[in-house]
């Protein structure tokens, strides 16, 4: 099998997989909910109410496609396409376990390993921005407008101190960007120096501010309460996502539940070890190597999956923050804890190496 | 100042110390909160499935009776029209016949006896004034319709079936005077 050949599969499952998860999501968030304010949740759709998400999406198809009369059409319809195929993207440059082994070849479970990933991430997560800008352009209306302009700025605002905190990671793996190199660093040598456990090198235990200044900046990255402002339903009436109905309406909220699928792969790519997991190097002797790549996957996709759950616990945690909050927040409080921490960490790897 | 009672309280707003103000702490507090919440008895009652039981006390959809030997026991007096507040019921009164003996209890009878259901208040004053044991609020709910119309009921929905008697044993009072 060619390389080629390997990759495309990879991308066509990747694909699968996100809309799969980002549907499955909804039904996730509506039972979480549910549960953590002592109802049942979905429950009359097929068993647990497990086709729930399926009927959502053939109702979400059988809408009436509205598009406003006043409105820019070739940017109304733009906007939603570009916000799903900017958060699909992503997916691109995340490694997703160990390498497999077919036919004596060793084929990465990565679409791309771009020796710029982090950066790459970070690039293609901010022109998700211009998805809802112009969707909230386009729809002419006033709500929407005030929705994108928020997101826009509160996803701009935030990426400064998602980058600051990311760059005290790259200090640590030499300055290498590409995301493979990360978690690769992740599962060699020993934590702290001392304490041997194999594979549980992680980031996290280095880095526990950067990680929390990482992970505020997901939520207002994903849109995600307590930074819900964007498409605030009490105040903006869905924000930037007003105008519209339909397949249209239902990209915009599947895009988001995929950028929660996917800011979660790279929390744990970052900061807990992507596939790596402890006694990874004990395993691997005693099992055959492609079913150590097996598990490794589904090892990441456990941590993702705890991370979902947590954007959703904290929903029903955490109320929205008020808009001169948010930009306090991320400029005056993020943004110079993440400069000292920067500093911080380079400073002690000049005193200490390594 | 004085104080007329000692119940009132100084409130008092401290500064935050530093710890409470990075809101770390309270954060995790709060999702402590909402995860205990996880794994708590649900307070959801599965409808259709489970039903939870009515009070002795609901008042529901109206019955009107018969007696043992299938006879109905509204003689038409009016008296539960004119005690209703909501003026929801009408009927019109006619005399039995000779051979309907096994139908109606009394010499009188309702020939027509309806209950608009959106007019009606669910007070059971009705109840409360029938004098002949005929009508009673019972724990069944009025089914929905699609038109206004077809919530005024009428005999055919409000007397009870001779093989399907409705129980209002519960709703049943001594009163002394």
């Amino acid at each position: 099998m060619s390389v080629i050949v390997f990759k495309a599969i990879l991308v066509v499952v990747l694909f699968l997989v996100s809309l799969g998860i980002a549907a499955y999501s909804t039904y996730a968030e509506r039972k979480i909910a549910a549960f953590l304010q002592d109802r049942i949740g979905p429950d009359r759709a097929g068993p647990f109410g497990l086709l729930q998400p399926i009927a959502d999406g053939v109702k979400m198809f059988l809408k009436e496609e509205i598009i406003p009369t006043l409105s820019d059409k070739f940017l109304f319809i733009l906007g939603p396409s570009m916000f799903m195929v900017t958060t699909l993207m992503v997916s691109a440059v995340i490694p997703w376990g160990l390498p497999l082994d077919i036919g004596g070849e060793m084929f990465a479970l990565q679409v791309a390993d771009v020796n710029i990933g982090i950066l790459y991430v970070l690039g293609v997560v901010s022109l998700g921005v211009y998805g809802i800008m112009i969707g909230g352009w386009a729809s002419n209306n006033k709500y929407a407008l005030l929705g994108a302009i928020r997101a826009s700025s509160q996803m701009i605002s935030y990426e400064l101190a998602m980058g600051m905190s990311v760059v005290a990671i790259l200090l640590m793996t030499n300055g290498s960007l590409s995301l493979n190199h990360i978690v690769e660093a992740q599962g060699t040598g020993k934590l702290y120096g001392f304490i041997n456990i194999s594979g549980m090198n992680w980031n996290v235990f280095y880095q526990p501010v950067a990680f929390l200044i990482f992970l505020i900046c997901a939520f207002a990255e994903a849109n995600r309460t307590p930074f819900d402002l964007p498409e605030s339903e009490s105040e903006l009436i869905g924000g930037f996502h007003t105008e519209y109905s339909s397949m249209k309406l239902g990209l915009y909220l599947f895009g988001e539940y995929i950028n929660m699928f996917i800011s979660s792969a790279i929390i744990s790519c970052l900061f807990f070890g992507g596939y790596n997991f402890p006694g990874i190097e004990y395993l691997g002797t005693i099992l055959p190597h492609n079913i150590l790549s097996i598990i490794s996957v589904l090892v990441l996709f456990g941590k993702i999956f705890f991370f979902i759950f947590f954007f959703m616990w904290v929903r029903w945690t955490i109320p929205r923050f008020r808009y001169d909050q948010l930009m306090r927040l991320g400029w005056q409080v993020l943004m110079p804890i993440a400069i000292v921490n920067v500093l911080l960490t380079a400073l002690g790897i000049t005193l200490f190496g390594n | 100042m004085m104080q007329l009672t000692n119940r009132s309280k100084v409130v008092t707003k401290p500064e935050m110390t530093w710890v409470e103000k990075l809101y770390i702490p309270a954060i995790l507090g709060g999702l402590q909160i909402t995860i205990k919440h996880l794994f708590k008895k649900k307070a959801t009652v599965k409808y259709p499935e489970v039903q939870k039981e009515f009070a002795p006390v609901y008042r529901g959809m109206h019955v009107l009776k018969r007696d043992e030997q299938g006879r109905e026991n509204c003689t038409a007096c009016g008296l539960c029209a004119v005690s209703c507040p909501a003026e929801a019921i009408t009927m019109d009164a006619a005399e039995r016949q000779k051979g309907e003996e096994h139908l109606y209890r009394e010499e009188k009878y309702a020939a027509k006896y309806e209950i608009n259901m959106l007019r009606c208040i669910y007070c059971g004053l009705c109840e409360e004034a029938c004098p002949k044991d005929a009508i009673y609020l019972t724990d069944r709910i009025v089914p929905s319709e699609y038109t206004r119309g077809e919530f005024v009921f009428g005999k055919d929905m409000l007397v009870e079936k001779i093989d399907d008697r409705v129980d209002v044993s519960k709703r049943k009072k001594e009163y002394s005077i």
